[in-house]
């Protein structure tokens, strides 16, 4: 799969919805799409999957030029949307008999393979059941196996985790690496940072239309000073002696660099409580005095402390200078 | 609640890129909603056909036994209400599934993503929506038959009512896809009751289109009604001595507005269908 300066204009929109990105995904490899809402992801699988006509670049998948064959294209791929759209006048093995129907395979293959991934998937016994009555988690996995019923080869997965318990969670995060294991090309999209470090084999960090980074996702926070962080909230700040104060913590031994992670805005003036994340080339706890020290000798107060190891939304914050929800 | 590995695992394996087959996809549309429909047979019937049994129950039978209109006048009435229920079941076929799909269920998408050309599912929305009209305009024969007693129609006739009814469903079906695709859920119960309601009294159903001369502007209207002509085709080969619009006229009307309305449906369906 690989796109190649990829643009997307929409009509009437002053800025490119995704604006010119290049990655190329290999093969039976898990691939995650990482940004905020906006951030021009779902535009870019749109266009892999056929229903966002592209500005200008080139994508494709499987070999297929998605623009110049979108039919061809469409047995290659197979789409698990964030909101379920299961056909409701069907019982649920039925939604995976027409889904193959539609695709061409042949009758008796149709239903081996349909009991085959019901069973897979732990809805052997519910085939029979109307969708309506299934639960998010049952949906989910109906709607997986419904895009595995023509073998594609490369899966898109749009917000798997988003509605999901964690034993939901985890079932499909299992069958996503199966697929891989498999030959199987998945690609992801999420904003939840830990889902795109648990799965991915590479991530690509998209914020307003461009890519900004690609890596796996231990070498992405590698590139992060330090190797762990202590976050501090800090309340009763005087704005006049913040600038002071964040120097004072920056100073620290073993203190590379320290970021906001969203302050409280809502305070009155001159005022506010602060929340800033220090990476560290040592471990958390030994600088944890020091920091208190320097709080209290600023006039603010220490509310909470919490010890930590960078992860892709360090990332992102580097990347970006904000927080990604 | 791991996923087992081993032989089955093989369910899991990709398949090379394949030369779609157009064909087969189309043909699975249109089984899928052929299958949806054969199971809620008696709700279809019922929703498509009790308008039509009371309208002719009502002008053609009731008001004729109490002396209100005259006799003869359930002759002009049967076909006009044949093709109305063509028309407009094939018309409400499309446009209100349609709405629904791209507004509320997105239940279309797994369809959209099906390996034939966009417009060919809006073709099979069409196609089927004009089964639909057809079955319902043919069930209005013995319906007619039941209730007035005798149905005006002889085997000369017959071919070119079929092409009418066809033609009227067609029709129908591509006006449908025009509004589902044009107009957006908020607006449909509005658009409905104001396009439904013109469309059933200006189409000629109730009343043969020629003998409209000391009401001219309510003829004009009429003559921009498809419907108009498919009442008038299909009433002018039922009852003869009835002066009608000829039947070449009718069916040339008829087809261009059926090219007119899938051109502007299928331009709205793309456009609903891909960003």
């Amino acid at each position: 799969m690989e796109v190649r300066d990829l643009v997307k204009r929409y009509p009437k929109r002053p800025t490119n919805a995704v604006d010119g990105v290049s990655f190329a995904v290999e093969q039976g490899e898990i691939f995650g799409l990482l940004g905020p809402n906006g951030a021009g992801k779902t535009t870019t699988i749109g266009i892999l999957t056929t229903r966002v006509a592209l500005t200008s670049g080139y994508a494709g998948v499987g070999g297929v030029d998605v623009a110049a064959d979108p039919v061809r294209a469409r047995t290659v791929i197979s789409v698990v949307p964030q909101r379920p759209n299961l056909d409701r006048s069907l019982n649920a093995r039925q939604n995976l008999l027409f889904h193959a129907a539609y695709h061409g395979m042949g009758r008796a293959e149709r239903g081996r393979r349909a009991d085959e991934l019901l069973e897979r998937m732990g809805l052997g016994d519910r085939g029979k059941d109307k969708v309506d009555d299934y639960s998010g988690g049952m949906a989910q996995r109906l709607l997986i196996a419904r895009a595995l019923m023509h073998r594609p080869q490369v899966l898109f997965l749009d917000e798997p985790s988003t509605g999901l318990d964690p034993q939901a969670r985890l079932f499909v995060w299992d069958q996503v690496r199966e697929l891989r294991a498999a030959g199987t090309t998945v690609v992801v999209t999420t904003h939840d940072m830990d889902e795109a470090a648990e799965i991915s084999d590479r991530v690509g960090i998209m914020d307003h239309g461009t890519l900004l980074a690609l890596d796996t996702p231990d070498a992405l926070t590698r590139t992060l000073p330090g190797d762990s962080t202590v976050d501090l909230v800090l309340g009763e700040v005087d704005a006049a002696r913040e600038p002071a104060l964040r120097d004072a913590l920056g100073g620290l031994g073993g203190v590379r660099r320290v970021e906001d992670v969203g302050g409280d805005a809502g305070r009155p003036p001159g005022e506010r409580d602060l929340r800033v994340r220090l990476y560290l080339d040592v471990p958390g706890a030994s600088v944890l005095g020091a920091a208190a020290e320097a709080v209290e000798r600023h006039g603010a107060r220490l509310l909470s402390v919490a010890l930590g190891e960078p992860t892709l939304e360090d990332v992102f914050i580097s990347l970006t200078g904000r927080d990604l929800r | 609640m791991t996923a087992s590995t081993g032989p089955e695992a093989a369910a899991l394996v990709p398949a090379a890129p394949r030369t779609p087959s157009v064909g087969k996809a189309f043909l699975g549309l249109l089984g899928r909603d052929v299958f949806v429909t054969g199971r809620e047979l008696g709700g279809f019937l019922a929703q498509v056909l009790l308008q039509p049994i009371f309208l002719l129950f009502v002008f053609g039978k009731v008001l004729g036994d109490l002396g209100y209109v005259q006799g003869g006048f359930e002759q002009v009435l049967l076909p006009g209400v044949i093709a109305f229920t063509g028309f407009l079941t094939a018309l409400q076929n499309t446009a209100l599934p349609l709405v629904i799909d791209f507004s509320f269920t997105k239940e279309i998408e797994d369809r959209l993503l099906a390996p034939l050309p966009t417009s060919l599912v809006a073709i099979e929305k069409i196609v089927f929506a004009t089964l639909r009209g057809l079955i319902a305009s043919a069930m209005m024969f013995p319906l007619g038959l039941l209730i007035l007693g005798s149905v005006p129609i002889t085997w000369s006739a017959v071919p070119l009512v079929s092409v009418g009814l066809v033609l009227g469903s067609l029709v129908g079906a591509a006006l449908g896809l025009v509004l589902g695709t044009l107009v957006t859920a908020s607006k449909i119960n509005v658009v409905f009751a104001v396009v439904l309601t013109p469309l059933l009294f200006t189409g000629s159903t109730q009343f043969p289109w020629s003998q409209l001369d000391g009401l001219r502007w309510f003829q004009v209207v009429c003559a921009l009604n498809p419907l108009t002509y498919v009442s008038e085709l299909v009433r002018g080969q039922m009852v003869p001595q009835v002066e009608s619009i000829p039947a070449w006229v009718c069916l040339l009307a008829c087809v261009g507005f059926l090219v007119l309305f899938t051109a502007v449906g299928l331009r709205g369906f793309r456009r609903r269908a891909v960003d």
